[in-house]
């Protein structure tokens, strides 16, 4: 469709002219976008676009290129021409990497529902501004952003507490972010109160409330925080270095880090694990891309479905927070 | 004061703004008390939300509040091996007043580290810090949604990427194997060493920010911005004012509250760059140039297990950071703005 028709035409009655939907059209006062103006903003998008898009394709055509194309191209390969999954089944064929997969799922998903369960219960329980306690509570939950525990008393505390080497070094310390609890807070806030009054009319207790008023209004906003939840424990790579010593725990983004960043030479970053394989016979390029593509898929498929939701649950916490 | 004047408006005349229980009274009108519920009332009704809340706080307050306190340990020579326990150990350890402050003092690979976290809050509260607004500005200018929405979700993509992956994308893009390099070769060109060069590292380091985050952090401001008033603008525009003076006078003090909010957000961070993204290329570019405060800390106290010394400098970084942050948040009121929590 060619821009042009964006505007209808009154000389050329044929053609319908195209019905514009809301927030399309231009207001009347606004002036016409200069044609300067609009290849400016069309390149500046494209630009965006590519630099976003761009790394991600190169490595996916990588880590599916055969290892003669990806030696013919020098290394890393732009123009897909054949698909070759031995990379993939390579990484999955048991292995670190295998088992690192399985161990970042693992705290993904033990993580996301503990962090969820504490938060909505604790949001719901800050939700009701005459309750027992409330402004004291509130206050030392809204402390935390102006108080920063250092790194060293934390890292005593959680090896005091025998975390060390374990996975709930990655889950616990890292379980409640008061900035989500504090959004969901916010939505739990707005449903109307009459709701909530006449459900307890009907006899419903507080977590019969909960389940069946709050959550069902506030399934956005629970799926944007749950989201956020889920990439934290998926990205989780500082506290693996700090807390995980055993190999057979590394989650995801250790592995990967070993694997990429570790074989740069001179890029031999500290505390990297001698992980079996690594240092002996250095991964060909297919395999490192496979591994970096295995570590975004998983955010990349939970994205489409959530990320309508942004605006409404980023929102209400940065305004309100 | 005349005689008919009642007590109500007498009392206003005294106490203006507050509104009397006469006042409320009006004639015919029963005076409602609100029942005033004793303690163990409210402990009844309320104790099912106060459950709800007690797992969360009690996380808090050991990952949060416990380490706090346990920042006591910079007055310490602590030593994790005296008693049983951590808390043993605590207890059985000397203290030493100021001793751990002044070894840190001295030492000029902390202040290294102090002048590059800085440098580099610095360099990108200039580089990266406007980047969001003028993203946020040139979305909301373009018409079509369905571009608009297109563009939105793919540059928000890389907030959720670990720096991890972050490093990894730039490693293979211009490092010293990656993509640039691989394209310059062939072109016979000499390639760049972009990712190992400790002159460039700020730029780098704040490309990857900018690549990073720069989209996710326009969303606030999409938001800001939507909320203008359409009216102000058809308005402006009926006055004859043109498109960049309707930016400057109606756009711009529009984002203001926002802008400055994150400003001081930022600027209670000035001491605290992201550790993750420089703990990975520390080694790549050499530690004069990637040392921050984070990385201090982490390579300087918790590797050789200097704990007093590391908590020391934490607790510097976050007594500064409080102090930055309640200034930022002071100069905000006095411009008249609101700021992060409200003047009470």
């Amino acid at each position: 469709m060619s821009v042009v028709s964006a505007r209808p035409d009154r000389t050329d009655p044929p053609r319908r002219p195209r019905r514009r939907r809301q927030g399309e059209a231009r207001p009347a006062w606004a002036e016409r976008p200069t044609p300067i103006g609009r290849l400016g903003k069309g390149v500046l998008l494209t630009l965006l676009v590519l630099a976003v898009l761009g790394p991600l394709w190169a490595v996916l055509v990588t880590s599916l290129a055969a290892r003669d194309t990806i030696n013919e191209a020098g290394g890393i390969v732009l123009v897909p021409r054949e698909i070759d999954i031995s990379a993939y089944v390579t990484i999955f064929s048991g292995g670190t990497v295998t088992q690192a997969v399985w161990v970042s799922t693992l705290v993904t998903v033990a993580g996301t529902l503990v962090s969820l369960v504490l938060t909505v219960l604790a949001a719901y329980g800050l939700s009701r501004p005459d309750s027992l306690a409330h402004r004291p509570l509130l206050f030392f939950f809204l402390l935390t952003f102006l108080i920063f525990p250092g790194l060293v008393p934390s890292y005593l505390v959680v090896t005091g507490l025998g975390l060390k080497d374990s996975l709930w070094s990655l889950v616990l310390p890292s379980a409640i972010s008061v900035f989500n609890l504090v959004v969901v807070r916010a939505f739990f806030m707005n449903v109307p109160s009459e709701l909530v009054d006449s459900a307890r009319i009907d006899g419903a207790g507080e977590f019969r409330i909960l389940t069946l008023i709050m959550l069902p209004l506030s399934r956005a906003v629970v799926a944007v925080v749950g989201l956020f939840y889920a990439v934290g424990y998926w990205n989780a790579y500082f506290n693996a270095v700090l807390y995980l010593d055993d190999n057979d725990k590394f989650p995801i983004q250790r592995v990967l880090q070993s694997y990429l960043l570790a074989g740069q030479s001179p890029h031999v970053t500290g505390n990297v694990p001698n992980l079996p394989g690594v240092t002996a016979y250095p991964p060909s390029l297919a395999i490192k891309m496979a591994v970096v593509v295995v570590t975004v898929v998983p955010a990349l498929l939970i994205y489409p479905f959530v990320q309508r939701h942004f605006t409404k649950g980023v929102l209400t916490g940065a305004v309100k927070g | 004061m005349s005689i008919d004047e009642t007590t109500a408006e007498r009392d206003r005349r005294i106490r203006p703004g507050r509104r009397t229980r006469r006042d409320r009274r009006g004639p015919g009108v029963r005076r409602t008390f609100r029942v005033r519920r004793t303690f163990r009332d409210r402990l009844r009704r309320d104790w099912p939300l106060l459950l709800m809340v007690a797992p969360a706080a009690l996380l808090l307050l050991v990952f949060h509040y416990l380490p706090t306190l346990g920042n006591v340990i910079a007055f310490q020579d602590y030593n994790p091996f005296l008693g049983d326990d951590p808390l043993d150990a605590f207890l059985q350890s000397e203290w030493i007043g100021f001793g751990n402050f002044e070894t840190l003092f001295t030492d000029p690979a902390f202040w290294d580290a102090v002048r590059n976290t800085l440098t580099i809050t610095a360099f990108q509260l200039v580089f990266f810090f406007p980047l969001p607004i003028l993203l946020a500005v040139l979305l909301n200018n373009v018409l079509s949604a369905r571009v608009r929405g297109l563009v939105q979700s793919v540059v928000y993509l890389p907030h959720f990427f670990s720096w991890v992956l972050v490093v990894t994308f730039f490693v293979q893009m211009l490092g010293g194997a990656g993509l640039l390099t691989q394209e310059m070769r062939q072109a016979g060109l000499e390639p760049w060493q972009v990712m190992t060069n400790p002159d460039t590292f700020i730029v780098l380091v704040t490309a990857e920010a900018i690549w990073k985050d720069a989209g996710w952090g326009a969303i606030v401001f999409l938001a800001a911005l939507s909320a203008i008033d359409q009216n102000l603008y058809e308005a402006a525009a009926a006055d004859g004012a043109g498109r960049w003076r309707r930016f400057w006078h109606i756009t711009l003090p529009g984002l203001r509250p926002v802008i400055i909010l994150l400003l001081i957000m930022r600027l209670g961070d000035a001491l605290s760059v992201g550790f993750e993204q420089f703990i990975l290329q520390r080694e790549a570019v050499g530690r004069q140039a990637a040392e921050v405060l984070d990385t201090f800390v982490y390579y300087q106290a918790i590797v050789p297990q200097q704990w007093g010394l590391g908590a020391a400098a934490g607790l510097f970084k976050a007594v500064v950071g409080l102090i930055l942050i309640l200034a930022a948040n002071s100069a905000a009121h006095r411009l008249g703005e609101q700021g992060v929590y409200a003047k009470s």
